[in-house]
This record gives structure tokens, C-alpha cells and sequence, in this order.
């Protein structure tokens, strides 16, 4: 086993051969190194990007000190190196090691991976190998660590079932605790990899996935899943937090540059406008809020502790958070005079967001931000997120009149039943924006059009429909080309070769397993860098394992049939998601289920924590009596159509 | 006010570069709660002045960083105040009060000195010799990133002090700064056989 000197030393002479050489060294403020010897359990936490980006993850933070606030255990980091690096430490002998004690992963007790999105697949395996630790968990014996892997990505875990010996499915901040117990004991009471594996899967919100068998149709659809021990659960419920426990507040300053150089603070979780392209706002059920003065004191403590130069208030809707006024009041109010930026993105398209905003102008540099991912009436029925054209058009000509040059519009192309007319509205709607805001602000105004391409998520109401072909997507895309060309407005894409990469990963059933085994082992990796990305790699993967990638994304679902994912749950229940994808088609919204709970499945899963949470942490109804009603109103008619 | 903090840099920290050093200092500055002076403008910035760039993967005894301040702070209980909010790596040797009239601290220094310990013994008498034989050169004419430079004139010494250890000084004038690397390179000393420190910055 390699020691951490030894590691250092070698680590010395092959530093100034790399570029940002920062990266691997640790030592970064706010870090926790714990004495190895004196304590029990040791778990690496990994982020599969570069130092650069993943350094600043805040779900890995949560971890990080969760597990380091325990005498018994102690967490360190490690990320994936980036090519320069990683040929070289594959040259010297050197496997990856954590940053805190430069040990190498291989002697951790658990790893646990962090998956926020599909394109970071082939890094795990790339990590893994590198560790040393064989990428197949079937490969794995008593010596080696057990792998955990968690995050968005693991709504559906099995493209990564080879690889990854437990999925944790929802939130992390308690069941990390459970984990770690039941790993421990691995070296308290000696219980084998096997035991340890099934009292891992005996964890409510933990998947593992050798417990569970799948077979299939002839037509390659999943017939059913089935479980090998009867222990386990089918299916596999979300873990949730039924309050939001203190934000960190020590966060680890980076010693070179990143993407991401700030205090982050989450002011809630979760989402009630059930936008239905939007995987963050299913999965993340239900909305909880955390208190304003909650959220000030911890970011200025997090900001006396770090010298930060940016503080983020994040949220998947800030302008839903209930008490958002006083919170930017209270948050330009304590800040004032010190010299920070001030970001509160996902506003909504609306003129008290732009109050809002003006209250942070002191601390605020750039541009203002916001999503109408649609541009049609028509569209924005079918996704559920309907904001009339007047909406945009007034907001933006005052964020231009008060000042701010830069507006950032996201768009999305790719919806279901989206044609070459919506996508003309949007350049037509960019067009008119534009117009508007040179009357109140001359010609020196901008628009900055980020057009990505729709990837249907599973777990959510469009998980029955296809991704738009390739073809498609260019015509759309050159169309927006050809009509955005004036010179204050720039326009953004996504590679149809990415959003397809994207589309294959994230819908994928067990046997993409092999596919990304063969990609990682003919060269892929960092799919998520465009540069990076070795098309023809993945579709060679495809074709030796006789497997058609269009079988995965362009196909017609059956309205019966089973996903590759259905027992893995996000506690929102298939039949809520099928019934809102059956609005989407009549082009029926459907609105703020704070205002109309429309019983997608959270309550009754999570009943008992509700009644231990009551009030208003939780932006759910109260939950009164065992019985429910399982009618989802729809009061579409009541909402404002254009021109109202 | 006008503080000069005297400072190592080793462990981590070798790897961080001279703009990241300054974005330490601008936060550890502000973890310390330091009332930083800032340059007037659309874009303000700290005004922190560190006193020689030292070249990646070298530690140092030496460093040197001015620092403006917006108003008189206590200076006696500034090194630990200081130290408790710097990342491991930077430790805090001196604090003292300069003039604020005095020039920008770059510019008043003119060389440095760098302290090589070998890894790998050599013997003494052949390293004197290949030194005497680079020393014995009027120029030595080196290409850098594309560029050509004299390496010869940036060299004011350089010595074996004994069997595993070189001492040098070489200028560290703007736009005519020595490189230990470059010297090494020269001797034909391999880099990764060497651990290079920075021990003394000298004002002109």
C-alpha cells in the first residue's frame, strides 16, 4: 500500500509538469485532517469532474461535514484529475489519492461518489481504475471499499449497476449516518462484503443494486424487476430531511481559481411549480424553507469564514420563496458597504423581481437572468410553464431601463410536439425584447439567448415522450442561427452529439452498463467537456453490444410501459406523472401546488415525518386525517391567457 | 496605513501561483478582518502588493507582500491575528509599518537568493567544476517560452556550499529576473532532483 509520503514525493516530480498543478495538492483553508490512525472509518468523498468544478459542490460539502462532525469517522476529497494528470499518474504508478492526507482511495472504508448528472459515468470508472479498485463491483473482494454513489443521476441508477455497489436515492444528510454504521461494522464485527452489501440494502432510500433482477421483453422493454432477497424493498423510496439542518458555514477556499468561487446558501429545497421538463422540481418534493434569519447569519458566518468575494442564495425558485422580500432587505441590510457580489438567480419573470434585484444593485455585477424556456402560448401550456409575452416584454424593458445592459434569456428547444414555429416565436420574442429595451435604453443593450436542447428525464411527466432526432434539432438550431443575428444578441447552444450522449445515459436500462464500460475502455471520458466527447467512441460501444441507441431516446413509449427506473422512487407516483403528461397533451395547466395540492405522492409517503414537521416549514398541506383524496383538480381555466 | 508582512510559503502552497497568491492574501486579509484600502475605479481592487513572483513548485523563508490600509490597525497583535486566517502553507515571519511614500515594493527589489538541496548526492568537486565552466561563459544564451535571454548577466552568484546543497543569487529586477531553474537547467542538474528555496530578497 502506498503511503502518503511516498505519494508526495512522487507527486513532487510531476506537479510542474501539469497545468494547474493546484489542483492536487490540498491544503486549502477550512479543510478537515483528522489523525488517521485514531479514527475508525474512513470514507473519500469524490466529485467525477475536475478540482475546478467540483470543489465548490455543496451537496459533497454537506457531506463532508456531516461525516466529519462523528469522533468515529472521517471524510476526505478527491476529484478526477484531468488528462495531463491523470497520463502521468498512471505513468509513475501513482493511484489516486484524497487531498486531505494524500492516502490513496483504495484504503478508504467507503467511497462515495457524487452524481449530479450522466456525463460523469465514464469518470467513475476512470476514478476507480485509477484507485486501483476493480470498476466492476462484482470484481470486488473483502479488501476493497465499499462504492456509494448519490445525486440526480441516481433517479435512475441503472445504466451505473455494474459499477456501484449501493445507490443512495434522495437526500443524504441523515442516511449517510445509517451507512456509516452499517460499514463500520465491517471492522468492528468483521462482517463480510456480503453482509455488509444486504444490511446496506436494508436502509430505507438505499439500492443495491445485485439484489434486484431484471428481465426483459422481446422488444427489449423491461417485462419486470424482481428482488433476490426478500429483505430489500421494491421499490426502492427516496430519503428525504423533513427540515433542512444548518447550512455549512466553513467552506473550503480553493487556493487557485474555480469555477465557482463563493459562499453558497441553500434557502430552500424543492419546488411547487411543477414545470413538467424539470426533473430538480420532481424529485426534490417537497418545498421546505429555511427561516431568513437562518439564512443571513449563515451566510455571513460563512462569509467571515471563507473571505469570499460572492455570496449565492440558491434555490430552485428564489422568487418563491415565502419570505423573499425580507430575506434581500434583511441580506443588502447586513452586507452593506462590504464588498461582495450578491447572486439570487431563478427569478421569476415578473417586475417584483427586478425590485428585488435593484434592493442587491449594490452588490450585483453582470447580468440579469431569466428562464421563459418557452416562447409560444401553445408550448408553454404543454411544459407547464406559462408566462404571457407581455410578462417577458414588461419585465425585461424595466430591467433595461434601470440600468442593467446584459439580459440573459434560457430557452429550450426539443419540447414534445415542438415545431419550427415555436422555435421562430423565440427568436421573434428575443427580436422584440431587444427592440423594447433599445426605446428605454438606447442601442447599447444586450441579450444573451441560452438555447440548450430538452432531454426527457425520467421521474417526470414527460419520461414517455422521445427526444427530438437529430435532424430535427439542426434545423431548429439553424433556424435560431439565421434569425439571431443581430450584433447585441448572442446566442447559445448545445451540441446535438451532447444532448444525445445525455439523452442514452440518463434513460438507459442495465445493459447500457456494458456500453459504458466498452466507451471508458476505448478512450471516453470528460463527456461532459464538448472537446472531450468521443462520439464515434459511444456509438462503437453501441454497435459491439448490439444494442441500437435510438431503442433508448427515439422511440414511442407504451403508455404501460415499465421504465428501467419504476422501482426506484422519487415518492411521486407514476400514475400523478402519467396523468399530468395526459394534461400536457390537452395543453392543460396546471398550477403552484402550494395553491391546489394535486396528491402527487409526497404526503402520503412521507405522512409520518409531516405530522412530526407541521406548519409552515413544509409548503405542503397538513396532513389531517390517514385518508386522502386521490383526485388531482385541474383548474387550468382559471389561469390568465395572453392578452387577459 | 502601510503594513510589509514577511512571510514563508512551503507544503501546498509551492504549487499556487503568483495571481492566485493574490487572491490568498485579498481573503485572508479580509478572514482578518482587515480594512483594506481599495484603487478608485469601476472595478476597485485591493490595493496588495507582493514583492517578487516566485516561480511555481519553490518554497521560501522570504516573501514579501505590501498591504494598504484604510486605517491604523494595532500592530503588535497583527502576526497572530494574521496567521490564524492564512491557509497552512503561508506562515507570517514579520509585521512592520512602512512609509506610504516609499516606491511600489517591486520595484525595490533587485535580487534574490535561492537555496537548491539535492535529492540525489553528486559529487561536490564535479559540481564546482560545472559551475566554474557555466560562470566561465560571457553569455549564455537560453530560449525561454519563444523567447531568447542572456542568462549569464542575471547570475551574481553561484556556489556549491557543500555536497548536496547550491547557493545562488540571481536578479530579480523587472524584466530581468533569474530563474534557479534555468541556472540548474544549465548545470544540467535535473529539477526533480532538487528542492529550490527562496531564503532572502534584497532591496536595492
Amino acid at each position: 500500500m502506498f503511503t502518503s509520503e511516498h505519494i508526495e514525493s512522487q507527486l513532487d516530480k510531476i506537479l510542474l509538469q501539469v497545468q494547474k498543478p493546484g489542483r492536487y495538492v490540498g491544503g486549502e483553508l477550512n479543510i478537515v485532517v483528522k489523525d488517521w490512525d485514531q479514527v475508525q472509518t474512513k470514507v473519500a468523498l469524490v466529485f467525477p469532474d475536475i478540482y475546478d468544478i467540483g470543489v465548490s459542490n455543496v451537496g459533497l460539502k454537506i457531506l463532508y461535514d456531516e461525516i466529519n462532525q462523528r469522533e468515529d469517522a472521517l471524510a476526505e476529497r478527491a476529484y478526477a484529475p484531468w488528462t495531463d494528470m491523470d497520463a502521468l499518474m498512471r505513468e509513475h504508478g501513482i493511484p489516486l489519492y484524497s487531498l486531505e492526507s494524500k492516502r490513496p482511495l483504495s484504503g478508504f472504508d467507503l467511497i462515495g461518489f457524487s452524481l449530479p448528472y450522466e456525463t460523469l459515468y465514464t469518470n467513475t470508472l476512470n476514478i476507480l481504475d485509477l484507485s486501483g479498485i476493480p470498476v466492476r463491483s462484482a470484481d470486488r473482494g473483502e479488501s476493497h471499499p465499499i462504492i456509494i454513489a448519490g445525486g440526480h443521476a441516481a433517479t435512475n441508477p441503472e445504466p451505473m449497476h455494474a459499477f456501484i455497489d449501493a445507490f443512495v436515492i434522495g437526500e443524504g444528510e441523515e442516511v449517510i449516518h445509517e451507512i456509516l454504521d452499517v460499514v463500520q461494522r465491517r471492522k468492528t464485527q468483521n462482517t463480510s462484503r456480503e453482509e455488509t452489501l444486504l444490511a446496506l440494502a436494508k436502509i430505507r432510500g438505499v439500492y443495491v443494486p445485485k439484489y434486484y433482477h431484471v428481465e426483459y421483453m422481446d422488444d427489449g422493454t423491461v417485462a419486470n424487476v424482481t428482488t433476490l432477497r426478500e429483505e430489500v424493498a421494491n421499490p426502492v423510496i427516496k430519503r428525504i430531511v423533513a427540515q433542512l439542518p444548518l447550512p455549512p458555514i466553513k467552506f473550503i477556499v480553493p487556493n487557485i481559481e474555480v469555477v465557482h468561487n463563493r459562499v453558497s446558501v441553500e434557502i430552500m429545497r424543492g419546488c411547487t411549480r411543477g414545470c413538467r421538463f424539470c426533473q430538480a422540481g420532481m424529485i426534490t418534493r417537497p418545498v421546505r424553507e429555511r427561516s431568513v434569519d437562518e439564512i443571513v447569519d449563515a451566510a455571513e458566518a460563512a462569509i467571515n469564514a471563507t473571505g469570499f468575494e460572492e455570496l449565492a442564495l440558491l434555490s430552485l425558485s428564489s422568487s418563491d420563496f415565502t419570505y423573499v422580500v425580507e430575506l434581500v432587505n434583511k441580506v443588502s441590510k447586513r452586507f452593506k458597504g462590504r464588498k461582495l457580489t450578491i447572486s439570487l438567480p431563478s427569478l421569476r419573470i415578473e417586475s417584483v423581481s427586478v425590485d428585488l434585484m435593484d434592493k442587491l444593485r449594490e452588490h450585483y455585477s453582470g447580468g440579469f437572468t431569466l428562464a421563459p424556456e418557452a416562447a409560444t402560448e401553445r408550448m408553454r401550456r404543454i411544459i407547464n410553464k406559462f408566462i404571457p409575452d407581455e410578462d417577458i416584454i414588461n419585465t425585461t424593458r424595466e430591467i433595461y431601463r434601470r440600468g442593467w445592459t446584459t439580459i440573459k434569456l434560457y430557452f429550450m428547444i426539443g419540447h414534445p410536439s415542438e415545431t419550427l414555429e415555436d422555435v421562430q416565436a423565440i427568436a421573434d420574442l428575443c427580436k422584440r425584447v431587444i427592440h423594447e429595451g433599445r426605446k428605454v435604453a438606447g442601442m447599447k443593450v444586450k441579450l444573451h439567448a441560452g438555447v440548450s436542447t430538452f432531454v426527457p428525464k425520467p421521474q417526470t411527466p414527460f419520461q414517455w415522450v422521445s427526444v427530438d432526432t437529430r435532424e430535427s434539432i439542426i434545423a431548429k438550431q439553424d433556424l435560431l442561427k439565421r434569425e439571431l443575428k443581430d450584433r447585441n444578441i448572442k446566442l447559445s447552444w448545445t451540441e446535438p452529439n451532447d444532448t444525445l450522449l445525455e439523452a442514452w445515459l440518463s434513460r438507459g436500462d442495465r445493459r447500457l452498463a456494458e456500453v459504458i464500460y466498452t466507451a471508458w475502455k476505448s478512450g471516453a471520458k470528460f463527456d461532459a467537456w464538448g472537446d472531450q466527447m468521443k462520439y464515434d467512441v459511444w456509438m462503437a460501444a453501441f454497435e459491439e453490444h448490439g444494442l441500437d441507441p435510438s431503442f433508448y431516446t427515439h422511440r414511442q413509449r407504451r403508455t404501460d410501459e415499465i421504465f428501467p427506473w419504476d422501482h426506484i422512487s422519487a415518492a411521486v407516483r407514476k400514475n400523478f406523472l402519467f396523468q399530468d403528461f395526459r394534461q400536457s397533451l390537452e395543453g392543460k395547466i396546471r398550477v403552484d401546488c402550494r395553491l391546489n395540492c394535486f396528491a402527487c405522492g409526497i404526503l402520503p409517503t412521507f405522512s409520518n415525518l409531516r405530522r412530526e414537521n407541521p406548519g409552515e416549514v413544509w409548503k405542503c398541506p397538513e396532513v389531517k386525517s390517514p385518508a386522502r383524496n386521490n383526485q388531482a383538480s385541474v383548474i387550468s381555466n382559471q389561469l390568465p391567457v395572453v392578452g387577459d | 496605513m502601510r503594513i510589509r508582512i514577511t512571510f514563508s510559503k512551503t507544503g501546498a502552497l509551492c504549487y499556487i501561483g503568483h495571481l492566485d497568491l493574490q487572491t490568498i492574501w485579498e481573503r485572508s486579509a479580509r478572514r482578518a478582518d482587515l480594512p483594506l484600502a481599495y484603487s478608485q475605479g469601476f472595478h476597485p481592487q485591493p490595493k496588495i502588493n507582493i514583492a517578487s513572483a516566485l516561480p511555481l513548485g519553490f518554497s521560501s523563508r522570504c516573501e514579501m507582500v505590501d498591504l494598504r490600509l484604510k486605517e491604523d490597525v494595532d500592530l503588535d497583535a497583527l502576526p497572530q491575528r494574521l496567521q490564524t486566517a492564512m491557509p497552512s502553507g503561508i506562515g507570517i515571519l514579520k509585521v512592520e509599518n512602512v512609509d506610504e511614500s516609499l516606491p511600489a515594493l517591486q520595484t525595490q527589489i533587485v535580487s534574490a537568493e535561492y537555496e537548491v538541496t539535492l535529492t540525489e548526492a553528486v559529487d561536490r568537486s564535479v559540481l564546482k567544476r560545472k559551475i566554474d565552466e557555466l560562470l566561465a561563459n560571457e553569455s549564455l544564451p537560453r530560449e525561454r517560452r519563444g523567447k531568447t535571454y542572456d542568462l549569464r548577466p542575471l547570475i551574481e552568484n553561484l556556489d556549491a556550499i557543500s555536497k548536496d546543497k547550491i547557493h545562488m543569487r540571481l536578479s530579480a529586477r523587472e524584466g530581468a529576473t533569474g530563474r534557479p531553474d534555468e541556472v540548474l537547467d544549465a548545470l544540467g542538474v535535473p529539477l526533480e532532483q532538487t528542492r529550490v528555496e527562496r531564503t532572502r530578497l534584497i532591496f536595492r
